[in-house]
């Protein structure tokens, strides 16, 4: 009975293979979608973790003074047995830009990278001796042919960082002092108490790591994109869910009449939903992981850009995460099918095989769920108006969306009633009417569609409003035709005199790594000259600041150092334990992660007067600049990419920059994907419950070519009320991510600029997704055998 | 954990495990071009107690056996190891001289040992004169007012649950092992420089987590350096310093061929009176009696040895079977007692058991 049960069951997706097509595509979709983020999210961590393990920034209490510590401080320490370890930090920019980790392996606590020289004791004995710069293997690509130490790999290193010995970093930073001195966590028997030995402090790193707070933002993004995806997968799923157990209620009732238990029933449903959940799950797993392998290396690319997180480009294959998801695969699946499986469990024996209404919504539920929705709603709206934390603003996102989502039937229905006044005869009253008795059964589907929509107008928004501004600071910002960076002080002052002869000014500039607030901060100085004064662009800026720069009076900082410092302009900013300058002004400094000072060149040289002078730009006809460039690197021999053009900067900004968001648009458009093939399986499964409602029509005949036309003019409607009802909802979706999430994430707020023309392509595309969507069934209707339709009066409903 | 391996590679190779973890000294099968090899000059003093970095490597291994006010026996240890990179001594942090330390307090129910690394020429590790041998705040210091600087000498080190502190007072003279120090470590004539001063008499305090042990005993200071390693086929050592009931003393060492199992053996026998008359391969006979497991390998914990020449027939037992080193580079290291034809104590080292 089982096996005849078990053929029975299947012999319907043997029938109809599209259905089965459309269930396994949606959840292999929604599975893609939702472990590759999940993908993309764990190798992102991971390379913070490995990250702040190499960086030390781990649980190791540290000893350190202002001005760095020493040699002397270091054996003074471990002769009075306190087990100590020397370590110095600091980053270098050329040939590339690397964090220089300099360490003693002999002393140095459990560290990423040194199992490096594991098992190799000449490794060992270059690394202390000649020199070799232990990193990850793209680092290693990065650094090839450069003329740095030797490399070798260490797999458990981030990226961007080289573990070197503390002589090798001494020279690479050209520096003697020790950044600190880590303290081992068990220290040895009956020691002399620390403040008796020295008077270095001690200091404990804060828990987390920076990187990882500082990311939560990019990864709840992605996170709740995948949760969006997954969601709007599972909607196809439950609606080929829906039908096929429709379609198989004669099925179910002959199996029971002949007597196979309902318990046996409802299992072997279960186990057959279960089946296809695995087959989909592994099939999405292996499109989930080719989506997050194509799309990690920009989002590599994006968190080096954005904040400066060393991330590998390289996915690794996880068996947990493929475990886990299968098991929300499974999940998915399950909240999918319970109703169906309910239904079923509920079903009389030998009841009629009619059609239930399917999600017919009663006006009791359309009224709660307008409740619901503006609950949601003003939620939204206190915490967009009162948070300040990335957590609240996207709680507030969220329950902007999820309100909008559910807004949407109430707010159709109405807009249809409101509409029928401008109908014109009978059939455009009942074709209002139809579209309203259509809208419970298809919510679902115009839910996921409006999501979609509105994260696409939404983030659309953000970009283009980001890209805009983005290029418009370029401009102003790289205001100079060339720039060039000299490999030493005499070439560099062979170049300025060249450059000076054909340019109409040449300004060098000076810049040092510093420790602002904690942080690590970039001081620049920057001559007098009226490119600055005109040209750079200042958000905000006392009005004699330029005169208080140049003097050395004042300072300007980067936007990401004045939020997040929540510094005023006047306020004093510490610069070394004895220079306090003021703020005088604010600039735009987007793409940085980090913290940046600018100040004049001159009272910048005599703080630091051994700083060699090695850059400088140029300012020229823009079209003798090439010549120019030419002419410095034949005559004062300087390397190729030692002088750039500014076109060529630009060029390379953008291309920063798209890729940063290239992301967020592939995720966009799968989205967008998966919710018009949300609404075809909802239209799918409507065609064949429709007919009861279409057969009186075409008994009044109505041609089955009207009635299909009219059903492709219905979804038409529906989908461009919810594409017009998506727009706001975006738009709102936009402010909230450029006002609040931009600047609690990245430090700097953005103007918001409009788009409609991208929202009018949007709405296109919304009604070419349905006209696609509702082509099918509308031309099966066409093909209906006239019989079907007189059936449904033979079968007594 | 990395710490662990990175250690172990150390010793591999710095300290040429082979070497080393077999006991003996060198860096790999070669001895390498730029160091000295082991001569036969006399061996000068004060000199050539401190360090000799043209050679590649080189020992200050003291192990006493000791005993508390109840007649508990204990057993400490400490070495210091040289190893280099370069035949020089440079200043500052640019290394070629590592240093490596052990210490371990042994009683008769548990084994406490700890491991110190630094490099030479920043005044973390080294020799220095007057005499003191350290790395960190361990330190083998003489105190001798005049005459040789290893008469007289205090001790210290600690790990994480115990520390010791220890006065050593030398009643003989420094023995030579071999050839006036001259001591052939393979039959292919590998072999290093080598000299003890057997005859200290110790007091002093151990530390441990229970409270302080007032101990008295005696303790063995080994000196050693070498370019050359062992032969390639050696595999581990074995090694005794015993102390006999008598007052005579007894040095011998086995070095173990791979294939065969078979030593090749060396052996000092002291008298009471410091005369020492050394004894080339086969005049002693080692042998393995009673296997045992310890940190996961099976190690013979006891032994017969035999040395005809001085009708000696005894066998030997740890204090403390556990007396596992479990350092970068790990190896057997701990306090015996002796009976048969002479009664007495000492120290036992066992490496390559792998």
């Amino acid at each position: 009975m089982t096996r005849a049960a078990i053929l029975a069951l299947l012999s319907h997706w043997r029938r109809q293979p599209l259905q089965l097509a459309m269930l396994l595509i949606g959840l292999a979709l929604a599975t893609a979608l939702w472990s590759g983020v999940q993908a993309i999210n764990a190798e992102a961590r991971s390379s913070y973790d490995r990250a702040a393990a190499t960086l030390g920034q781990d649980t190791l209490d540290r000893l350190s003074r202002p001005g760095g510590a020493t040699l002397e401080d270091f054996v003074t320490l471990r002769r009075a047995g306190w087990l100590v370890s020397p370590v110095i930090e600091g980053r270098i920019a050329e040939p590339a830009r690397l964090q220089i980790l300099g360490v003693d392996p002999l002393t140095a606590p459990p560290q990423a990278g040194l199992s490096a020289l594991a098992g190799d004791g000449d490794i060992l004995a270059d690394f202390l001796g000649p020199g070799l710069l232990l990193v990850a293997p793209e680092t290693a690509a990065e650094l090839e042919g450069s003329d740095l130490p030797p490399r070798r790999i260490a797999p458990d290193l981030a990226p961007g960082i080289a573990v070197t010995d503390i002589t090798t970093a001494q020279a690479l930073l050209d520096r003697e002092r020790l950044s600190y001195l880590t303290l081992a966590p068990e220290q040895p028997f009956g020691l002399p108490p620390l403040e008796s030995v020295t008077d270095l402090s001690r200091s404990t790193p804060e828990d987390g790591t920076d990187l990882a707070e500082l990311t939560d933002s990019f990864h709840l993004n992605l996170t709740a994109f995948g949760l969006l995806a997954f969601g709007v997968g599972l909607f196809i799923v439950q609606s080929a869910i829906g039908l096929a157990f429709e379609q198989r209620r004669q099925t179910f009732r002959t199996l029971r009449a002949l007597g196979l238990p309902l318990r046996r029933l409802v299992l072997l449903l279960a186990a057959e939903l279960a089946g296809f959940a695995l087959i989909a799950g592994t099939l999405g797993l292996a499109l989930g992981y080719a989506i997050a392998a194509a799309l990690l290396p920009g989002v590599a690319g994006t968190l080096r850009g954005l904040y400066g997180a060393p991330v590998s480009g390289v996915l690794d294959f996880d068996p947990v995460w493929a475990l886990a998801g299968l098991g929300i695969t499974l999940a998915g699946t399950a909240l999918a099918g319970a109703q169906a499986l309910w239904t079923v469990a509920r079903m009389p024996l030998l009841a009629p095989a009619q059609p239930r209404a399917w999600a017919m919504a009663s006006a009791r539920m359309l009224t709660m769920q307008g409740v619901a929705a503006g609950l949601l709603l003003a939620l939204a709206l206190g915490l967009t108006l009162t948070a300040e934390s990335l957590i609240a603003a996207f709680a507030s996102l969220a329950a902007l969306l999820l309100g909008a989502a559910l807004a949407l039937p109430p707010l159709l229905i109405a807009a249809l009633r409101a509409a029928r006044p401008l109908a014109r005869g009978p059939v455009g009253e009942w074709l209002l009417a139809d579209a309203r008795q259509q809208v419970p059964a298809l919510s679902l589907a115009l839910m996921a569609l409006l999501l979609a929509l509105a994260a696409n107008v939404g983030v659309g928004t953000m970009v283009g409003s980001f890209r805009t501004t983005f290029t418009g600071w370029l401009d102003q910002r790289l205001a100079a035709e060339l720039y060039v960076t000299a490999p030493d002080e005499a070439t560099a002052a062979r170049a300025r005199a060249i450059a000076a002869e054909d340019a109409r000014a040449v300004l060098p500039t000076l810049s040092t790594d510093l420790d602002v607030l904690g942080r690590p901060a970039t001081l620049v100085g920057v001559p007098d000259a009226p490119t600055y004064r005109e040209d750079f662009p200042l958000i905000d800026a006392a009005p004699d600041a330029w005169d208080r720069v140049a003097d050395g009076s004042g300072i300007l900082v980067n936007e990401q150092l004045y939020r997040g410092a929540d510094l005023s302009l006047g306020n004093p900013l510490r610069l070394s334990e004895d220079w306090q300058v003021p703020v005088a002004g604010v600039y735009a400094d987007y793409g940085n992660p980090a913290g940046e000072v600018r100040i004049g060149l001159g009272p910048m040289s005599e703080r630091y007067p051994d700083l060699p002078l090695l850059r400088f730009s140029v300012r020229i006809d823009p079209e003798d600049a090439p010549a120019l460039a030419d002419r410095l690197r034949q005559e004062a021999s300087l390397p190729d990419q030692a002088v750039v053009n500014q076109a060529e900067v630009k060029a390379i900004s953008l291309r920063v920059f798209e890729q940063t968001f290239l992301v967020t648009g592939a995720l966009n458009v799968l989205t967008l994907g998966v919710a018009g093939i949300a609404v075809l399986t909802s239209l799918l499964t409507l065609s064949s419950l429709r007919l009861p409602q279409l057969a009186p029509l075409w008994a009044l005949g109505m041609r089955p070519g009207r009635l299909a036309r009219l059903d492709v003019a219905r979804t038409l409607l529906l989908a461009l009320l919810t594409w017009v009802l998506s727009v706001p909802v975006g738009l709102t979706l936009a402010w909230v991510l450029l006002a609040k999430v931009n600047v609690a994430a990245f430090g700097w707020r953005l103007p918001m600029l409009l788009f409609p023309g991208d929202w009018l392509w949007l709405g296109l595309a919304a009604l070419a997704a349905a006209g696609l969507a509702c082509l099918w069934p509308a031309l099966r209707l066409t093909r209906l055998p006239p019989s079907r339709l007189l059936r449904i009066f033979a079968n007594d409903r | 954990m990395i710490a662990d391996r990175l250690a172990a590679a150390f010793a591999v190779t710095l300290l040429a495990a082979p070497a080393l973890a077999q006991g003996y000294a060198g860096l790999g099968s070669e001895a390498g071009a730029d160091f000295r090899m082991p001569g036969r000059s006399a061996l000068t003093f004060p000199e050539d107690h401190y360090a000799h970095p043209g050679f590649r490597i080189e020992w200050w291994y003291l192990t006493a056996n000791l005993e508390g006010p109840d007649g508990t026996a204990y057993g400490v240890q400490w070495t210091l190891f040289r190893s280099a990179l370069a035949p020089t001594a440079a200043e500052g942090w640019e290394a070629d001289q590592i240093w490596l330390a052990h210490a371990a307090l042994t009683t008769p129910d548990r084994h406490r040992h700890a491991e110190r690394l630094a490099r030479g020429g920043i005044g973390q590790a080294g020799v220095a004169e007057p005499f003191e041998a350290f790395i960190d705040n361990w330190a083998m210091t003489s105190t001798s007012a005049d005459g040789d600087p290893l008469d007289a000498l205090t001790l210290t080190a600690n790990g994480a649950d115990f520390a010791y502190d220890l006065s050593l007072e030398a009643t003989g003279p420094l023995i030579f092992h071999g050839e006036d120090g001259y001591s052939v470590k393979s039959p292919a004539g590998q072999a290093s420089r080598y000299y003890s001063q057997p005859f200290y008499e110790a007091t002093g305090m151990l530390s441990l987590p229970s409270g302080e042990i007032a101990v008295t005993g005696s303790a063995w200071l080994d000196r050693e350096w070498s370019s050359q390693p062992l032969a390639e086929d050696q595999s581990g050592w074995d090694w005794f310093s015993l102390n006999f009931e008598t007052g005579a003393k007894l040095m011998a060492f086995g070095l173990r061929t791979d294939a065969e199992g078979t030593h090749f053996t060396s052996a000092t026998w002291i008298e009471p009176d410091g005369t020492a008359e050394p004894y080339g391969d086969g005049a002693v006979t080692l042998t393995p009696l009673e296997r045992g497991e310890v940190a996961g390998r099976t190690l013979p914990l006891q032994w017969r040895i035999e040395l005809p020449a001085r009708d000696l027939d005894v066998t030997t037992a740890p204090v403390n079977p556990g007396a596992w080193m479990g350092t970068s580079f790990p190896y057997w290291e701990g306090p015996v007692t002796v009976s048969g034809s002479h009664a007495g104590r000492g120290y036992l080292e066992m490496t390559g058991y792998d």
